[in-house]
């Protein structure tokens, strides 16, 4: 009996792909198209980039998703942490039904629903809304996605090593420092990078949570959208896959070294 | 570890979910029982505190289901409703088609490159959604790529941006991965032997993969169905961009009634409507990884 894959397996696979990657991949070819067209090709050029780095309102929203990402994914990683170690190493403890609960139920929870519910926190307490109040809510969206990310790394972990800790006389704070994180760091920092771009990507919940001066990039890139398609944004498009490819593969590189030396 | 010490890691994360997730839900639910005001925030009543005891009870009298009235007699609330729940279902449907062959096509290549295939089957999720759905409206709109490409062929242009075939496609698209993934997760760990017992017993391939390989696969139908079906319902991106403006969905309607009408107590009571019919398939879903959890321990 054959194994391997069957033409028709590899057809869907890179079917699959294509339509995966077609959406990717077009936004980067007609970033440097000189015509504003998008069926007419009017040679290489890179003037809506200069374009881009004129529009002071699309750096304003860069500078303040930047900051966000980067508060609201230390946050959310700090927390997400605690809470997977919380869930794969207390065994049962009271709440803990709930606790879980609350974990799973935002990833699949409508972000409308997180947006709305969360601005009316904000207005009920008289919380001018801002940047912070921005960075809460993504906080407490990729909280949940950052405990995953770390849960499936602490289930997979060797308990043992954490138990001859303990019996060599090391107090539990120790034990997870000095063990436990050395060996889950790669995890963490995967949920870090994971909560920032989740951060970086959303348009709902902020949409719901900002208020005057704290525009984000999805904000105004959505407003953009909604007045007609410009190349600008094709630009802005090939910046942001720029920067995740770049992290991706970093990551990718860091990964195969810590393999080659282990 | 001692008893009391349990469960102490969970006490920053528990204190955060509680007060910035299910703490506000009771703020929805409350908002949904009261009217809209020209007053900012535009809903009545407030609780008046200076009043003590008294405040609250007048502010409990005045909350009433006026709200949710409205909306079970408006026709555009209910068409809306049951829209969502048709996109979200045929979508999971075709998903499921098209997941499944890649999923499974994935898992039949050798090892070295099942990781890169799942490499690239995440990859997508990390670049900006909101711009792989701008992308789609490049290819869909009535002078767009697609129809570029049917003019060479010698076939006739597609108007396809504006409608549900174009929400389908944004949702297929947007949600494919959280699809392939768990399904590719049961076809990978699937043990080759139990095909060859079944060619062995006279099975044809066809047969052996309705009868073996797809009942062997159904939590991960399960798992990848249930991940794409509830966000699904409460779409709002996809259906504002690809859609038209006859689209309804209740993601929409939330928003609408939010920005644009500013009635709030209506976008909330909305809200819980969603959150009401998304009840069972969201605890279904975490019993299933509460299951998976456990196995993993």
């Amino acid at each position: 009996m054959k194994r391997g894959p069957s033409f028709f397996n590899l057809a869907s696979v890179v079917l699959g792909l294509a339509f995966l990657y077609l959406p990717i991949v077009l936004p980067v070819i007609y970033s440097f198209n000189a015509s504003r067209l998008v069926t007419v090709w009017g040679g290489f050029s890179t003037r809506w980039y200069a374009a881009l780095f004129q529009d002071e309102q699309m750096l304003d929203a860069v500078g303040v998703t930047l900051r966000v990402g980067f508060v609201s994914a230390t946050l959310a990683t700090l927390l997400g942490t605690f809470a997977a170690v919380a869930l794969t190493r207390s065994g049962r403890f009271p709440g803990r039904t709930l606790f879980s609960g609350m974990i799973y139920a935002p990833l699949v929870m409508p972000e409308v629903i997180l947006g709305l519910s969360l601005l009316l926190l904000f207005v009920a307490f008289g919380l001018p809304r801002g940047v912070w109040t921005v960075t809460v809510a993504h906080a407490t969206m990729t909280l949940c996605y950052a405990a995953v990310v770390v849960q499936a790394r602490l289930v997979g972990f060797d308990r043992t090593l954490e138990e001859a800790a303990l019996d060599l006389g090391r107090t539990p704070l120790q034990a997870f420092l000095e063990v436990t994180l050395p060996n889950i760091a790669p995890a963490v920092a995967a949920a870090w990078m994971l909560a920032f771009t989740l951060s970086l990507d959303d348009l709902v919940i902020a949409s719901f949570t900002s208020g005057p001066g704290s525009t984000t990039l999805p904000m105004r890139i959505y407003s953009q959208v909604r007045l007609g398609v410009s190349p600008e944004i094709n630009a802005v498009s090939t910046l942001l896959i720029g920067l995740v490819a770049t992290g991706v593969i970093a990551a990718y590189l860091v990964q195969q070294r810590r393999r080659a030396t282990a | 570890m001692k008893a009391p010490r349990r469960g102490l890691a969970a006490l920053a994360p528990f204190l955060w979910l509680g007060v910035f997730f299910a703490f506000p839900f009771l703020l929805v639910a409350k908002l949904s029982l009261s009217d809209t005001a020209l007053a900012m925030p535009p809903y009545a009543p407030q609780i008046d505190w200076s009043k003590g005891l008294a405040g609250l009870a007048a502010f409990v009298r005045a909350l009433d289901f006026e709200t949710y009235a409205r909306l079970v007699s408006d026709r555009l609330y209910i068409s809306a409703y049951l829209s969502s729940l048709r996109f979200a279902a045929i979508g999971t449907g075709i998903l499921l088609i098209v997941g499944y062959p890649i999923a499974y096509g994935m898992a039949r290549c050798p090892p070295a490159a099942r990781r890169a295939l799942v490499m690239a089957v995440i990859l997508p999720f990390w670049t900006s959604f909101l711009i792989r759905i701008y992308a789609w409206i490049a290819i869909l709109k009535p002078e767009g790529l697609l129809n570029a490409a049917l003019r060479a062929l010698g076939l006739p242009a597609l108007d396809i941006l504006d409608t549900d075939v174009a929400v389908y496609v944004g949702l297929v698209y947007a949600y494919l991965p959280f699809m392939v993934l768990p399904l590719y997760a049961v076809l990978e760990r699937q043990d080759h032997s139990l095909l060859e017992a079944a060619a062995d017993l006279g099975c044809g391939p066809t047969e052996a993969f309705w009868r073996v390989t797809f009942p062997l696969s159904l939590p991960g139908v399960g798992a990848g169905a249930l991940l794409c079906f509830i966000p699904m319902v409460g779409e709002f991106v996809i259906p504002d961009l690809l859609g038209g403006s006859k689209t309804l969905m209740l993601g929409k309607t939330i928003w609408t009634e939010f920005f644009a009408n500013r009635d709030w107590p209506a976008a909330s009571a909305v809200a819980i409507v969603l959150l009401a019919t998304l009840v069972i398939p969201i605890v279904l879903y975490q019993r299933q990884q509460a299951r998976i959890l456990e196995a993993g321990r």
